[in-house]
């Protein structure tokens, strides 16, 4: 074996992710705003209207989103969007 | 480190293990007699005796002079070069340094011998040192009792197979494939939408294997699963068996040595392994997309690791995809497709091209499922087998794809849910229609394969269109 170091260059993109703490868990979902955002999957619907149902029983205030297909990332205005008029969101993953 | 600047007069790069240098030895001591002469010697610093001489040590006067042969002769004025002969010329010699009379003693001419710093044992150490700096990428030491093998594998850096230690010399050598610069954008690297440099791609290309030749192919593979067309998010995302599958077109793949016949999607050979391999290494690497973290297959497929391939153009009786997709006939290009594995496609009977296309019709009604309707394109690879048969009848690209539409028109209530006994299905509003299995453009035609073998080969891809993922060409840059 030789004795000399190897140096190798990084492959990566050398970033870290900002990395965010979680919100507190609300005690209780009244008087909340809930985002409930469907990717676009089959059904998915029929999973956030009982959802919707349940939340509104609680006193929470329903906001429905949508993203466009559910093949991509949700589009930066509709993230957005969400966070300026949310307390708490909820995505449907379905089939 | 900085380009050494010439003295002015004459300047003469030699070595002493060249025959031809030794040869003009007298000639530069009659120069140096009349006029301003430097030598610089490579190799041995008391070479010539008879003049006075300089030792290119470290050989930074030959390489940043792009000195190539030696004994190579300048004439220098105000620090710029003005004039430069190489080997032994008589005339080139006097025509330079204006002596009529040098070296009447000698041959009219003798070729001069390779400059050290292009000796190939020396060159990438050289090109290190002397152009090192323009790589930024974070060096990694390793410790002198490490494999670097075994520390590439436990940093995640590689696709399960062992990769080439991407060391400065091998991704300097490996930027001497492109013409672009090492600090070069040429996409944003999905998921984590990282700008991807071509200093990130030669590293990656490095540890896939790949020759500085293929670097161009990689870097338009890689602008083209990065366009927000092919979706390359959605494709690592999916829980779907597809990755990129590279098509590869125009003269430049027979250049670069890819395969386009026997076991065409197989093993073997290492631009086709390593062009493919290149690109998912640099989406793994620099955008991120990793297995079980964004990348979600539920089975994923071993082309995953690399799916790339040429056309075989000279055989193709219906042209070449990437013609076919908009580029000028000729032009590299590489065509970039969200597919699975591949599958057989057997008719060993058929001898007219209707029995032919019928046979595909059959074999690509059961692409995703039987009964599953234009959410899917495909890739069908005509062997020359097959082909022939389509040469045989004049039945180009057009004929052929129409022909194949045509048989791929199906009864909706035979696919509707719960129809043979089957959940899947089509919803019970799209009753007593006519369904096309594909969309109208969903159909890539292609021709590669060995040349024996009544078989064609289908690729299925996946979610198509604007709801998914599109087929890219991109010019490959030269």
């Amino acid at each position: 074996m030789t004795a000399a170091r190897l140096t190798i260059l990084d492959p990566t993109s050398e970033s870290r992710p900002a990395r965010r703490e979680l919100l507190t868990r609300p005690a209780s979902v009244d008087g909340m705003t809930i985002g409930l955002l469907d990717i676009r999957k089959p059904r998915g619907d029929v999973f956030l209207d009982r959802i919707e149902q349940l939340l509104t029983e609680r006193g929470a205030r329903v906001l429905r989103f949508a993203k466009p297909t559910f093949t991509k990332p949700a589009p930066a205005d509709l993230r957005h969007e969400i966070a300026a008029q949310c307390n708490l969101v909820i995505e449907a993953l379905a089939d | 480190m900085t380009k050494p600047v010439l003295p002015d007069g004459f300047v003469a790069v030699v070595k002493r293990e060249c025959a031809t240098c030794v040869m003009t030895e007298p000639v530069l001591a009659d120069i140096s007699r009349t006029s301003t002469l430097t030598v610089f010697t490579q190799d041995d610093a008391s070479f010539p005796e008879s003049v006075p001489h300089l030792h290119d040590a470290d050989l930074a006067v030959s390489w940043h002079n792009d000195i190539e042969t030696v004994p190579t002769l300048l004439r220098v004025e105000n620090g710029v070069e003005v004039a430069r002969t190489v080997g032994w010329s008589r005339d080139a010699w006097r025509e330079i340094t204006g002596l009529a009379h040098l070296g009447e003693d000698l041959p009219v001419m003798r070729p001069g011998c390779g400059s050290l710093s292009v000796d190939p044992d020396l060159v990438d150490k050289l090109r290190a040192r002397f152009t090192g700096s323009v790589l930024t990428a974070r060096r990694v030491e390793m410790a002198t009792a490490e494999d670097e093998f075994e520390s590439m594998f436990n940093r995640g850096w590689t696709d399960g197979l062992p990769v080439i230690p991407p060391t400065p010399e091998r991704v300097l050598r490996m930027l001497t494939g492109t013409t672009q610069r090492p600090d070069e954008v040429i996409a944003i690297a999905p998921p984590d939408l990282v700008p991807l440099t071509v200093e990130k791609v030669a590293i990656n290309a490095v540890m896939a294997g790949c020759l500085p030749e293929y670097l161009p192919w990689v870097i338009a593979a890689l602008e083209a699963v990065c366009n927000d067309k092919f979706n390359m998010h959605g494709v690592l995302a999916t829980t779907m068996p597809v990755g990129p599958v590279i098509v590869c077109n125009g003269p430049g793949t027979k250049r670069i040595g890819m395969n386009s016949g026997i076991n065409v999607f197989g093993q073997g050979n290492r631009a086709n392994m390593t062009i493919g391999r290149a690109v998912q290494l640099t989406i793994r690497n620099v955008g991120g997309g990793r297995p079980g973290e964004v990348d979600r297959a539920t089975h994923g497929n071993p082309g995953k690791l690399s799916f790339c391939f040429a056309e075989d153009e000279d055989g193709s009786p219906f042209g070449t995809l990437a013609t076919d997709r908009g580029l000028p006939p000729g032009t590299d290009a590489v065509t970039v497709f969200a597919g699975e594995g591949p599958r057989c496609a057997v008719d060993q009977l058929a001898r007219t091209p209707e029995e032919l296309v019928t046979s595909f019709a059959a074999c690509l009604r059961t692409v995703m499922h039987p009964k599953s309707v234009m959410a899917f394109d495909v890739i069908l690879v005509v062997s020359p087998d097959h082909s022939r048969l389509f040469a045989d009848a004049a039945w180009d690209r057009r004929r052929i794809l129409d022909e194949l539409h045509s048989r791929l028109q199906i009864d909706s209530n035979t696919i509707l849910r719960g129809v043979d006994g089957m959940a899947e299905g089509l919803p019970d509003r799209f009753r007593d229609r006519t369904v096309p299995k594909f969309r109208p453009d969903g159909i890539l035609l292609t021709h590669a394969g060995g040349g024996a073998g009544l078989f064609s080969s289908i690729i299925a891809g996946w979610a198509n269109g604007d709801m998914g993922s599109q087929p890219v060409t991109v010019a490959v840059k030269s």
